[in-house]
């Protein structure tokens, strides 16, 4: 099939307003929240489960790659249509189909905006927890394909755990429904969590039937900061070995309290080594406030130089200021900026600080680093230019220095960004050979023909070296036309 | 496709599109992205559209021309962006680069009723004996400038006008507290006059002497957002030479739109004396809450909803003090509006050239509006004045809005005037 003849079957199904086909329109889709840049050859906007799968069945006809789509906010490059193909753009599918109350789930088309399911279980009393710093504009159904995290994760777990069904459509255009509004369900393999974090490479994730909690009443926080990186990995420590599980435990190390710094100009502790935001949540405010409390006292004796409590929510906005302020001062910070995800033990995190301040120090860059200290979850930021020369090359060795250090640590790669493109080549580092052929083949299982968001995940090169310059960078794509 | 385009502008923006962090957070407040879902409707998309355009990758083609002016330039994406990026700066540079970026008609009214006010005085003057003679006629008298569809967002018009000539009005009693110069504008001086001298009596009643600086005229926002900069740049000179910064404790002005373009002259006219201006520009709102509002008297009891201009809330980042202007108002009941800071789909004259996006955004504000249960919306510029009012009508049927539609310093007015006069029309009621 040629192209327009693609476009005419495409837009049978979907109308024509759903088919983005013009010059201008390719590039949009040709960006996500990474530096990499890919034009698509066709974007098609379906709004029902059935029109998804009438597209992949002309997709898969006309042998095209199909590349799946949220909001394109990934940080893995996920969403980049990477030499090409069909991207299926589900923002439009984003209707709440349902809150039900009886049974504290919720259902949603995929492209529901995750802050808009929240605020809208929330106003029934109920609670989505997982909160991906993206989630004002992520989508769940992305969140799903990358099992998406966030501060509450440490209590509240992740995406995954509140995965209870999914509408899928597979690579042949059939619709497989699985799971449903069960919290317990072992009949045959737990295939919907198969699709969880599988980012687009099994299928389509089109509906979402998700567990809901009851909405926690009060919340309260406090905020310590560390003169020493070490005393505040013990406080963690001491914390959740006294017994409390806290909504959120998020460290900021001395780099990225400077960046903030500079960025809002709030009076931080510039000398400090770490600062801890700590949060607890639940529906009795005396025993919210006491958990908060002894964690306050704990920070304290195990070195703290300073510790506030919010007394209110207007406070509780003010100590949450600074770590809310990290996104966009590393926005303003260099012109590129790499955000990893690497998780390693939680014991092991002031460790992994000092390796990755030392990788900096050999690299010449700054990488500031902060994350959610309760789950040994850090994001390092490699802050780099991609208009110095050789610039991408030290980027390299920089971040192939880091995903190392966590792995000797006993840790990974991603703890909720996902592999995409930027970490394929170290997942065999990451998991073992024996893993990536098992993955392998249930990948061929499911997409024989590999038409599902291809050049993701699975590494491609003999090594990691040039696993960056080997991608297709923002302000190269050439347009058709 | 490129050839005649002058890209010279857009390219000085290059640093600016690529502070784009491509983190989308953007899309969550985009107009024109809620309503279609579509990237290349959205910030994030145009940036790369520009960026494409300037590298050299994508052509001058219809198809980015037409998403490019589907932008609303209602900068709600400038106030969210944690990286910087400034939507407003390259959507003008943008927009001068396109040898016909704006439709004939539009630019011939921009440049010959905006460029000599009496032309414009004349003109409402024209369409106010229109009004009385009835619509039918005004339409089709409209239609000789093929702009069929303003003839739904014309409001009653006044029978006289605010001409600028040095007019000093004092407070009535007391001493002065300031001395501050009225940008007069356009629309705000024609078709709002009334509006206008609501402002006078607002400012006189809180200590302040007011001048209307003669000379002064039109202050070019529209001819930013249309990419007619050698027009812009005449009107903003002759601002610049009316108004003496010195003179005056504040410049102040109530249109939402005209005080952002007026903070911004010294980006484009240069000297000191622009950047004086710029500095000292307030929208009535800002100075009110500032100087501290004298407390009004009467009682306006109504239940209010305000709906935020975009260049009030996003240029110009002032949210609060408008809600504590309204709350100032014995008797004011203010209900929040859901999705207060999405743009009407007014947007200076967009809904005369973009009608099918202005046309959804103004019926998801309608449908907004009208769930607030509010007697009253409340707003701060002339553009989404018009807009609600005609959306307000449309929904009611009979040609009468189902809720009132006012500026803010329409209600400060009447509380300073007490409970002597009506506060809401028949309809409003």
């Amino acid at each position: 099939m040629n192209r327009e003849g693609l476009i005419a079957a495409l837009a049978a199904i979907v109308g024509d307003d759903g088919v983005h086909y013009r010059p201008s329109e390719l590039v949009a889709y040709s960006v996500d929240g990474t530096f990499q840049q890919a034009l698509p050859d066709l974007v098609v906007s379906p709004t029902s489960t059935g029109q998804v799968a009438a597209v992949v069945r002309v997709a898969a006809e006309a042998g095209i790659p199909i590349v799946p789509r949220g909001a394109g906010t990934s940080l893995a490059g996920g969403t980049i249509p990477v030499g090409g193909g069909l991207v299926v753009n589900l923002a439009r599918m984003n209707r709440i189909l349902e809150i039900d109350r009886a049974n504290g789930v919720a259902v949603v088309e995929a492209g529901v905006v995750t802050a808009e399911l929240q605020r809208a279980v929330e106003g029934e009393g109920l609670f989505y927890p997982p909160d991906p710093a993206s989630l004002n504009q992520s989508t769940i159904g992305g969140n799903v394909a990358t099992n998406a995290g966030g501060p509450r994760c440490l209590k509240y777990g992740v995406t995954r755990d509140y995965v209870l069904g999914l509408t899928v459509v597979l690579a042949d255009g059939r619709v497989l429904r699985l799971g449903g509004k069960l919290i317990k369900n072992k009949t045959g393999y737990p295939l919907a969590q198969l699709f969880v974090g599988s980012e687009g490479t099994l299928g389509i994730i089109t509906e979402v039937v998700l567990k809901l909690l009851p909405r926690p009443r009060h919340r309260a926080t406090a905020l310590a900061v560390f003169p020493r990186l070490d005393d505040a990995a013990r406080a963690v420590n001491a914390i959740l070995g006294a017994g409390i599980l806290p909504v959120a435990l998020e460290l900021m190390d001395n780099l990225t309290i400077n960046v903030v710094e500079d960025y809002l100009r709030a009076g931080l502790p510039r000398e400090a080594e770490a600062l801890l935001i700590l949060e607890q949540d639940g529906n009795h405010p005396g025993a919210v406030r006491a958990d908060v409390e002894q964690m306050a006292a704990i920070c304290g004796e195990l070195g703290a130089s300073a510790v506030q409590v919010a007394a209110d929510e207007a406070g509780r906005e003010r100590l949450w200021q600074a770590r809310r302020a990290v996104s966009p001062a590393l926005g303003r910070r260099g012109r590129n900026k790499l955000g990893e995800d690497i998780v390693v033990p939680r014991a092991a995190i002031p460790e992994m600080v000092r390796r990755i301040r030392q990788i900096g120090r050999e690299y010449g860059f700054e990488i500031p680093v902060f994350g959610h200290a309760g789950d040994g979850n850090l994001h390092p930021n490699i802050i780099f230019d991609l208009r110095r020369p050789g610039e991408l090359e030290r980027v390299e060795r920089a971040a192939a220095a880091i995903f190392r250090a966590a792995l000797e640590l006993g840790g990974t790669l991603t703890g909720e960004h996902g592999i995409g493109t930027l970490k394929r080549e170290f997942l065999t580092e990451a998991l073992g050979p024996d893993a990536v052929e098992v993955m392998r083949r249930l990948k061929g299982a499911l997409d024989p023909k590999g038409l599902f968001n291809p050049h993701k995940m699975f590494p491609e090169a003999d090594g990691a070296e040039g696993f960056l310059r080997r991608l297709p960078l923002l302000g190269t794509a050439e347009a058709p036309g | 496709m490129t050839a005649g385009a002058d890209l010279r502008l857009l390219r000085e923006e290059y640093d600016n599109l690529s502070a784009c962090i491509r983190c989308g957070l953007c899309l969550s407040v985009c107009p024109t992205y809620q309503v279609s879902f579509k990237e290349e409707e959205g910030p994030r998309g145009r940036i790369a559209m520009l960026k494409a355009l300037v590298e050299g990758h994508l052509g001058l083609t219809p198809d980015l021309v037409e998403h490019e002016l589907n932008c609303l330039v209602c900068e709600a994406c400038t106030a969210i962006c944690p990286a910087g990026f400034r939507m407003e700066p390259a959507q003008v540079a943008f927009r001068a680069a396109l040898p016909d970026g704006v439709p004939r008609a539009v630019r011939f009214g921009l440049e010959y009723f905006l460029g000599d006010l009496g032309r414009l005085r004349r003109l409402v003057r024209l369409m106010a004996l229109g009004q009385r003679a009835g619509l039918a006629a005004l339409a089709a008298q409209l239609d000789l400038f093929g702009l069929r569809r303003l003839g739904r967002f014309l409001p009653d018009l006044p029978a006289s006008f605010i001409v600028p000539r040095g007019q000093v009005w004092r407070p009535a009693a007391g001493p002065v507290r300031y001395r501050v110069a009225l940008l007069t504008g356009c629309v705000m001086s024609t078709v709002f006059a009334e509006v206008t001298r609501a402002t006078v009596r607002v400012l006189t009643a809180n200590g302040c002497e007011v001048v209307a600086a003669a000379g002064q005229g039109c202050c070019g926002a529209l001819h930013l957002h249309s990419g007619l900069l050698g027009s812009a740049r005449r009107l903003i000179e002759n601002n610049v030479r009316a108004f003496d910064p010195d003179g005056f404790d504040a410049i102040v002005v109530n249109s939402a739109g005209c005080g952002t373009a007026l903070k911004t002259y010294d980006h484009f006219v240069p000297g000191s004396r622009a950047a004086a201006i710029a500095r000292k520009t307030r929208d009535i709102t800002e100075f009110l809450d500032e100087i501290g509002l004298v407390p009004p008297p009467g009682e306006v009891p109504v239940v209010a909803t305000y709906q935020e201009p975009c260049h009030l809330a996003h240029a110009q980042r002032i949210t609060a003090a408008p809600r504590r202007l309204l709350r100032a108002i014995p008797g004011l009941r203010l209900v929040e509006l859901a999705e207060s800071a999405l743009c009407c789909g007014s947007a200076g004259i967009y809904n005369l050239t973009r009608p099918a996006f202005a046309d959804a955004l103004m019926a998801r504000k309608v449908r907004q509006v009208l769930a607030t249960g509010a007697q009253v919306v409340v707003t701060a510029n002339p553009g989404c004045y018009l807009q609600l009012l005609a959306g307000l009508r449309a929904a009611a049927g009979d040609g009468r809005p189902a809720v009132e539609v006012r500026f803010l310093v329409e209600l400060l007015d009447r509380a300073y005037q007490g409970a002597a006069r009506p506060v809401l029309t028949e309809a409003g009621r």
